[in-house]
């Protein structure tokens, strides 16, 4: 029964060989049936394995199944093992549910479009390695998929290739993510020399029987690791690829760039959770690189004028938060936002995408405005993912999720409150910039008349992904709501450790206060952007605001800095090694060869009485020196 | 009078001699068929120095090598001469010095 699962890599693989093997022939509607049927197949068949494996989970609570043997090179054995958990089993239902629901709504956002088929089979790729990524048993094969998706985005977010910023921006991402993969494969390397295996369970097996907690090696393997996650998955310092990579279609945005692909550092982390507590120091780093990221991600998107890199300091600032639950020992808390996350960022993306097709590829949000009559289903929609980005309360899913971080941050054994204070801040930000969004888009007057109402394909995702954003967060509900923790004890056992035991005071306490700050996040942005909508733009050019500004939107400056301390001084050295310093070595070869045959080529006279004359003197010259003592 | 046989060194001396009379003229003529007569009385030069050295050690090798030196330089003559006379309908001329298409 489990068996079926190798099934679901393998369709959208099959998928995207079929289109490319045979994209002319199945013409472009052809190409889109073939891509939607195989993944939502996948995803049936994803959803069947889901429900037999929580009905009757497997001994030990995983199955580990070898499809091949893929390696053997000395102590090396390296099969294309697939690993089903309980974390794979939710990762796997949430990439093919939304891949499947994103893919239908590119067939018609992305109709008329030059590579109609072309975007549909690199977007089945990425699936395909996707599910290998999170169904990997073997660090091998992880690594194959974690290189995939990364190859998939750097496609994809190319796609309209005739701009060259689009280019610029695709290499962006993917020079900035190898940086991380580097430290990653370092990460590995280290994995197999000390602990002998590179099979995933082994390995987090004998991790904690080879390295004593603490100790040098530990640290060193899991801030690898970390960098690797951290690259992928948009955290400081190695974020800044994220916001320049919405320049790919906003499909695309939604499934690589908010869902699931920059969750792959989440899951990395999830997965070699126990190597990682190994390491508290690091499990500190990714506490403190998340608060930071999320705060700095979020400010930053409180100021952002282009919907699409609002949301994607949304997402950065989103992963931030679920960094920040892994790093406070909160596993399962880090998953369940993931979850949510994934749900309601897709939503919210493709909402955007609704409104951006309807207005002729408009991203400004100064120039949108009073959409909310004319798209009444699409304002709905992002209504619903806003306010669960926002973790409005008890309604929506973000609640749940983000309620359960905070949870995890009061009782940290660290017990650092600043953990805590930054989640707190950070819910109040993420309130104001998503109703900010809201407000924008939807609300004021009407500036624009949207000339294209979303069809079916759009409308079904739409839909249900909102109830999904909505509904989500009731298979885990707190003590203080009504207690169900379907989803923390699914995963007990991938994550062996209970979420937090918080009493029921402070639960409440902190249930409050996030409830609180998030509204008052949402009546900030009321006052500001509809109230008195002067005040946003007397502080936009406020002298000392106006600095504050822009580095805000700018992201803090990072692309700056890296611009003047690796780029040019990179791009100098590499202008300055024009002509291959090491190359010059043999073309000076080449040319004192060509020096010597042009001057033995003078002594091809072509007259026979020298060649004559040359000879004797030659005859004589031996001849002295034979008999000359 | 008793006719004394000269010294091999004489004759050494005289085929000295002839090989470079032979090989000046070699160098100095520009005619092809100058050349080949030059080439004639080196070889010749060769010829004596071997038939004198065979005299000196009492043994047959320099005649047996004066025989097929000369056979040599019948065949010598016979490809030269046929070489000589092909330039000459080629080229119109038998001016070594004017015959120089392969410099390179």
């Amino acid at each position: 029964m489990f068996e079926l699962i190798v099934l679901v890599p393998a369709l959208p693989l099959a998928s995207f060989l079929a289109i490319t093997a045979l994209g002319r022939r199945l013409g472009s509607q052809g190409a889109a049936w073939v891509a939607c049927a195989s993944t939502g197949i996948a995803a049936v068949i994803s959803t069947v394995v889901a429900v037999e494996f929580i009905g009757d989970p497997p001994d030990q609570g995983f199955f580990a199944f070898e499809v091949w043997e893929w390696l053997r090179v000395g102590g090396l054995r390296a099969p294309f093992a697939l690993h089903l958990d309980a974390l794979s089993v939710i990762m796997t239902s949430v990439v093919t549910g939304v891949g499947f629901l994103i893919h239908l709504y590119s067939a018609e956002f992305m109709a008329g479009e030059e590579g109609y088929s072309r975007f549909f089979s690199w977007l089945n790729l990425f699936v395909g390695f996707m599910l290998v990524l999170v169904l990997a048993g073997n660090f091998v094969v992880l690594y194959l998929g974690w290189e995939g998706v990364g190859l998939c985005s750097y496609l994809l977010i190319g796609f309209w290739y005739r701009n060259p910023a689009n280019g610029a921006a695709a290499r962006k991402a993917f020079i900035v993510t190898r940086i991380g993969d580097v430290a990653m494969a370092l990460g590995l390397l280290l994995i197999f020399t000390d602990l002998g295996t590179l099979d995933i369970r082994e390995a987090m097996n004998r991790s904690a029987g080879v390295w004593p907690v603490g100790s040098d090696r530990a640290v060193a393997a899991a801030a690898l690791l970390l960098a690797g996650a951290a690259g992928k998955s948009a955290q400081i310092p190695l974020q800044v690829w994220l916001p320049d990579a919405m320049a790919g279609p906003t499909p695309v945005s939604a499934l690589i760039h908010a869902a699931t692909m920059v969750t792959a550092g989440v899951y990395l982390v999830a997965r070699t959770h126990w190597l990682f507590v190994l390491a508290p120091d690091i499990l500190l780093v990714v506490a403190t690189l998340g608060s930071v990221t999320m705060l700095a991600a979020g400010l930053s998107a409180c100021v952002q004028t282009d919907i699409k890199r609002t949301l994607a300091y949304s997402t950065i600032s989103q992963l931030g938060y679920m960094f920040l639950a892994l790093g406070v020992g909160a596993w399962s808390a880090g998953v369940f936002h993931f979850m949510t996350h994934a749900f309601f960022k897709a939503l919210l993306f493709l909402a955007a995408g609704a409104v951006i097709l309807a207005t002729q590829h408009e991203h400004d949000m100064r120039k949108l405005g009073g959409l909310a009559r004319q798209m009444p289903f699409v304002f709905v929609t992002f209504l619903a993912g806003a306010a669960s980005l926002a973790a409005l309360p008890v309604l929506t899913a973000g609640f749940y999720s983000k309620d359960m971080i905070l949870a995890g941050a009061w009782a940290a054994p660290e017990a650092s409150r600043w953990f805590l204070g930054a989640a707190l801040a950070g819910a109040f930000v993420t309130s104001f910039y998503s109703f900010r969004m809201v407000f924008l888009t939807f609300l004021g007057p009407a500036r624009m008349r949207p000339h294209k109402l979303p069809g079916f394909a759009v409308g079904v995702p739409l839909g249900a992904l909102a109830l999904l954003s909505l509904g989500a967060g009731l298979i885990e509900i707190p003590h203080s709501l009504g207690h169900v923790s379907l989803f923390s004890s699914f995963l007990a056992d991938a994550l062996p450790y209970p979420p937090a035991v918080v009493p029921a005071k402070v639960e409440l306490a902190l249930q409050a206060t996030a409830t609180g700050l998030a509204l008052a996040g949402l009546a900030a942005a009321w006052v500001v952007y509809v109230g008195f909508p002067w005040a946003a733009e007397w502080h936009a050019t406020m002298r000392p605001l106006h600095w504050v500004h822009g580095l805000l939107r700018n992201g803090w400056g990072f692309d700056a800095v890296y611009d003047r301390v690796l780029v040019r001084p990179f791009v100098a050295a590499t202008s300055f090694n024009r002509n291959d310093l090491i190359d010059s070595v043999f073309e000076g070869v080449g040319r004192g060869v060509a020096v010597l045959h042009v001057a033995a080529a003078l002594t091809q006279t072509g007259r026979v009485r020298w060649y004559a004359a040359l000879l004797a003197i030659g005859v004589i010259a031996l001849l002295a020196v034979l008999v000359l003592p | 009078m008793s006719f004394s046989f000269p010294l091999p060194e004489h004759a050494l001396l005289l085929a000295a001699l002839l090989f470079a009379m032979g090989l000046a003229g070699l160098l100095a003529r520009r005619n092809i068929v100058f050349v080949l007569m030059s080439l004639e009385v080196m070889l010749n030069a060769a010829g004596l120095a071997l038939v004198a050295s065979g005299h000196k050690w009492a043994q047959a090798d320099g005649q047996v090598l004066f025989i097929v030196l000369l056979a040599v330089a019948g065949c010598e003559a016979a490809v030269g001469l046929g070489l000589v006379m092909r330039i000459h309908r080629r080229s119109r001329t038998v001016d070594s010095d004017s015959l120089d298409s392969l410099k390179g």
